[in-house]
């Protein structure tokens, strides 16, 4: 999708056909500007509509919830559980990337354990993990490693996989070049197996970052006085409808603009020349 | 024996090994009974509690609710699917709020879907298809992203009519990574049922499990959770094995 | 018009619409003679896949019309065409002789007939060993004699090939051209191939169309004069040297000419 960096695809034209070719795609990027934009008004109606609708017994109108939202900024509670959240999170995140990085490496370069883990790890993926809730709560008690556990729980087997994937499908030749160069199974990790996989790396991060979140969200929703989650819970027993509206705007927002940052750096990383 | 067979045996191995490291402890102590039981117990639990049919109505509940929303969600994703692609306008829209999607926990939208749906079987539906649906529209426009242009030219030569050009040509071709989006559906249907009904539901197996573990009912929530999760494993399993059969043809062997 | 003339092209041009306006093709004058081997070479870019397109009635031409058999085409592909295309067109979700039976689904034969026509097209394409596998499983030039097979059973009376022998090597293109040969003498088809190896047109053709870089039209036309009975052993004939030769010479300048663009 987009214009295709590199080359321009009319060998051969003349310099106005060049230019006809040029201005044909900023056009498009204007399309897609305005269109963009009329999604954007379209949401926020559909928005305005639900929320008056329910006279706000469902959802908070945009305009009210971003001026609770500016108001909410101000309080020091909001930063506190914030703060909760963004630590839980952080802890779940890199324990879920290092972890399942490490994994998916060996797993990748082992052959017969990855065959026999895959399945596994990808039927794992695919239960409600939500049934398993309980059992975390009970082994970890309430409070930040139970939360941290279930980023964990959430984050740690997509990493594996997306590395497991990226590790497999590397060519042969890079293996036999380390090898041959007698590189240490560190430094072959280090040198050769990570740069080259480092697209579907960075993909598994993202994937990662977005679940690990998910799963601490949960996580406080269940069992924390503290973070993000709880004061959306929070926000729903006390009928705070402005209040829930806004966590999770606040929420999809951080949501969107991480993966959207996450997606960018991953295409400059797959274009950069290793 | 082969490599396939090796690697299946190893696997059974693995979990029963694992299965019985976790009984082992559980009955010797190292394990407070309190918190985990012996899977021996959890199984004896499950067929209590499944085979006293006390249980039926809720799991007839879940299941329907998960089958209703299946279908809806690979209904709706395909057509979506198949409308943005013949719009490249659409699509350029589509895209980014696609890559985006997964990014955001649908459940934080589920009071809203209550709120506005009532309790009952209307959010949890929607709850379903909005989780699997999107699924089922970036496998469709993955999947007929990837009909090789030849093949369409074969069916003007062929002279065959748009209907079946769509299911000699398209539905095949496209069918691998279709089969996929199938298979996510499932799995997100499933999930996000169950976790609905395990947060705020009155009904369902879900909320089955958030009962039991609110009365400190151990031995019942363990059985249920099993069930569910045998349930989740062997309907996924099912389509796993169906797409093998199907993908072994169009492999190298 | 001639009984003998199975395709005639008349002034035909084809532009693409920009912008920019790409005039990809003509103007074209040509005429194909019922049950002629024909070959077109050509330098890349210059319009040998467009004219394909335009002469089985996939793409209309801009201006000009095209005849076969007397009627003209428009945009629609007619009965009694067969095409090979350059991409790998086997669909892999279906055994060989599957896929060789495809083109007969919609044919209304009964099944007795369809199996006779598709086990005589396997084996005539030498894939009868394969007949129950699956595309991924053979080469690309078995991929290729699928396709061709699954040309054959419709008995078509025009056979267009674009660059068919492309994905292979040398020693299996030779073999490949010699089962053209003897598919374009059984069957009496009027066959048309697109090729950019001129040793290959030369060597298999009754004439060879040489086309000039973008927009492509015809600057030479090449009677070979072989016999009907050859294959590939001709290539030690002095003739076959003499012919390579002219139609390098008429194509040396056309190539530089699209490779200059390229640059």
């Amino acid at each position: 999708m987009g214009g295709a960096a590199g080359a321009p695809p009319f060998n051969g034209m003349s310099d106005l056909a060049l230019e006809n070719a040029l201005s044909r795609r900023t056009s498009r990027r204007r399309i897609r500007a305005f269109d963009a934009a009329v999604l954007a008004l379209t949401m926020l109606g559909l928005w305005q509509a639900i929320g008056s609708w329910t006279n706000g017994v469902a959802v908070s109108p945009p305009l009210q919830t971003l001026v609770y939202l500016f108001g909410l900024l101000r309080t020091w509670m909001f930063w506190d559980h914030a703060a909760a959240t963004l630590e839980a999170f952080l802890l779940a995140f890199a324990l879920s990337a290092l972890i399942g990085l490490a994994l998916g490496l060996i797993f990748g370069v082992r052959r017969f354990a990855g065959e026999v883990a895959e399945p596994i790890l990808a039927g794992f993926y695919t239960i409600p993990k939500v049934t398993l809730y309980p059992v975390v709560l009970l082994v970890f008690g309430l409070g930040m490693s139970a939360k941290v556990a279930f980023g964990v729980m959430h984050g740690l087997v997509p990493m594996t996989l997306f590395t497991l994937g990226a590790v497999r499908s590397l060519p042969p030749v890079l293996i036999r070049t380390a090898r041959v160069l007698r590189l240490s199974p560190g430094r072959t990790m280090r040198w050769v197996l990570v740069p080259a996989c480092l697209p579907a790396i960075v993909d598994g991060l993202r994937i990662s970052f977005s679940l690990s979140l998910l799963g601490v969200l949960i996580g406080e929703m269940f069992s924390s006085q503290r973070g993000l989650g709880f004061l959306l819970v929070n926000g729903m027993a006390q009928h705070n409808v402005p209040l829930s509206t806004a966590v999770v705007t606040v929420i999809v927002a951080v949501a969107i603009a991480a993966n959207t940052l996450m997606l960018r750096l991953g295409g400059r990383t797959a274009r950069r020349p290793t | 024996m082969t490599q396939r067979r090796a690697v299946l045996l190893v696997r059974i191995a693995v979990l029963a090994g694992l299965v019985a490291l976790l009984e082992i402890c559980c009955r010797t102590g190292i394990i407070d009974p309190l918190t985990v039981i012996p899977p021996s117990d959890m199984i004896a639990s499950m067929v209590d509690h499944v085979g006293s049919g006390e249980l039926n109505e809720s799991i007839v509940r879940t299941f329907s609710t998960i089958a209703l929303a299946f279908v809806l969600a690979i209904g709706c994703g395909t057509l979506a699917g198949a409308l943005v692609h013949r719009s490249p306008r659409l699509r350029d829209v589509a895209d980014p709020l696609l890559a985006s999607y997964y990014s955001v926990p649908t459940f934080i939208f589920y009071p809203l879907l209550v709120a506005l749906l009532g309790l009952g079987k209307a959010p949890l539906v929607v709850l379903g298809v909005l989780s699997a649906a999107p699924a089922v529209m970036i496998s469709t426009l993955s999947g007929l992203d990837g009909v090789s242009p030849v093949l369409m030219k074969i069916a003007r030569v062929h002279r065959l009519s748009p209907g079946r050009t769509l299911w000699w040509i398209v539905l095949p071709a496209a069918m691998p990574r279709l089969f996929t989006g199938f298979k996510l559906a499932l799995s997100y249907a499933l999930i996000g049922v169950i976790a609905g009904e395990f947060i705020l539901s009155g009904t369902g197996l879900g909320y089955a499990i958030s009962f039991a573990y609110q009365s400190f009912d151990n031995r019942a929530m363990y059985g249920l959770m099993l069930f569910v999760l045998l349930v989740a494993v062997i309907a996924n399993g099912i389509l796993y094995v169906w797409e093998g059969r199907l993908a072994r043809r169009r492999s190298t062997g | 018009m001639s009984e003998q003339t199975h395709v005639a092209l008349n002034e035909v041009v084809r532009r693409f619409d920009g912008p920019p306006t790409v005039h990809a093709l003509g103007p074209i004058d040509l005429v194909i003679r019922r049950g002629e081997f024909f070959s077109i070479v050509g330098p890349s870019g210059c319009g040998k896949s467009t004219l394909l397109d335009v002469l089985c009635g996939l793409v209309r031409p801009t201006s000009g019309s095209i005849q076969f058999e007397g009627r003209e085409l428009r945009g629609e592909v007619p009965d009694g065409i067969g095409v090979v295309f350059q991409e790998d067109s086997s669909m892999p979700w279906l055994s060989v002789r599957q896929n060789v039976a495809f083109g007969l689904r919609t044919s209304g034969l009964p099944e007795r007939e369809v199996r006779e026509r598709v086990d005589h097209a396997v084996s005539f394409m030498g894939l009868a060993q394969f007949a129950d596998h699956y595309p991924a499983q053979l080469s690309g030039g078995m991929r290729q004699r699928v396709c061709i097979a699954r040309t054959l059973v419709l008995r078509p009376r025009l056979i267009l090939l674009d660059e068919p022998f492309g994905a292979l090597d040398q020693q299996t293109r030779l073999l490949m051209g010699d089962e053209l040969l003897r598919l374009w003498r059984e069957t009496g088809a009027t066959v048309l191939l697109i090729t950019h190896a001129l040793d290959e047109a030369a060597m298999l053709s009754d004439r060879v169309g040489v086309m000039s870089a973008r927009p492509g039209r015809f600057i030479d036309t090449v009677e070979t004069g072989w016999l009907r009975d050859r294959d590939s052993r001709i290539v030690s004939d002095p003739k076959f040297g003499t012919l390579t030769a002219r139609l390098w010479s008429s194509l040396r300048e056309e190539s530089l000419k699209a490779m200059g663009r390229a640059a």
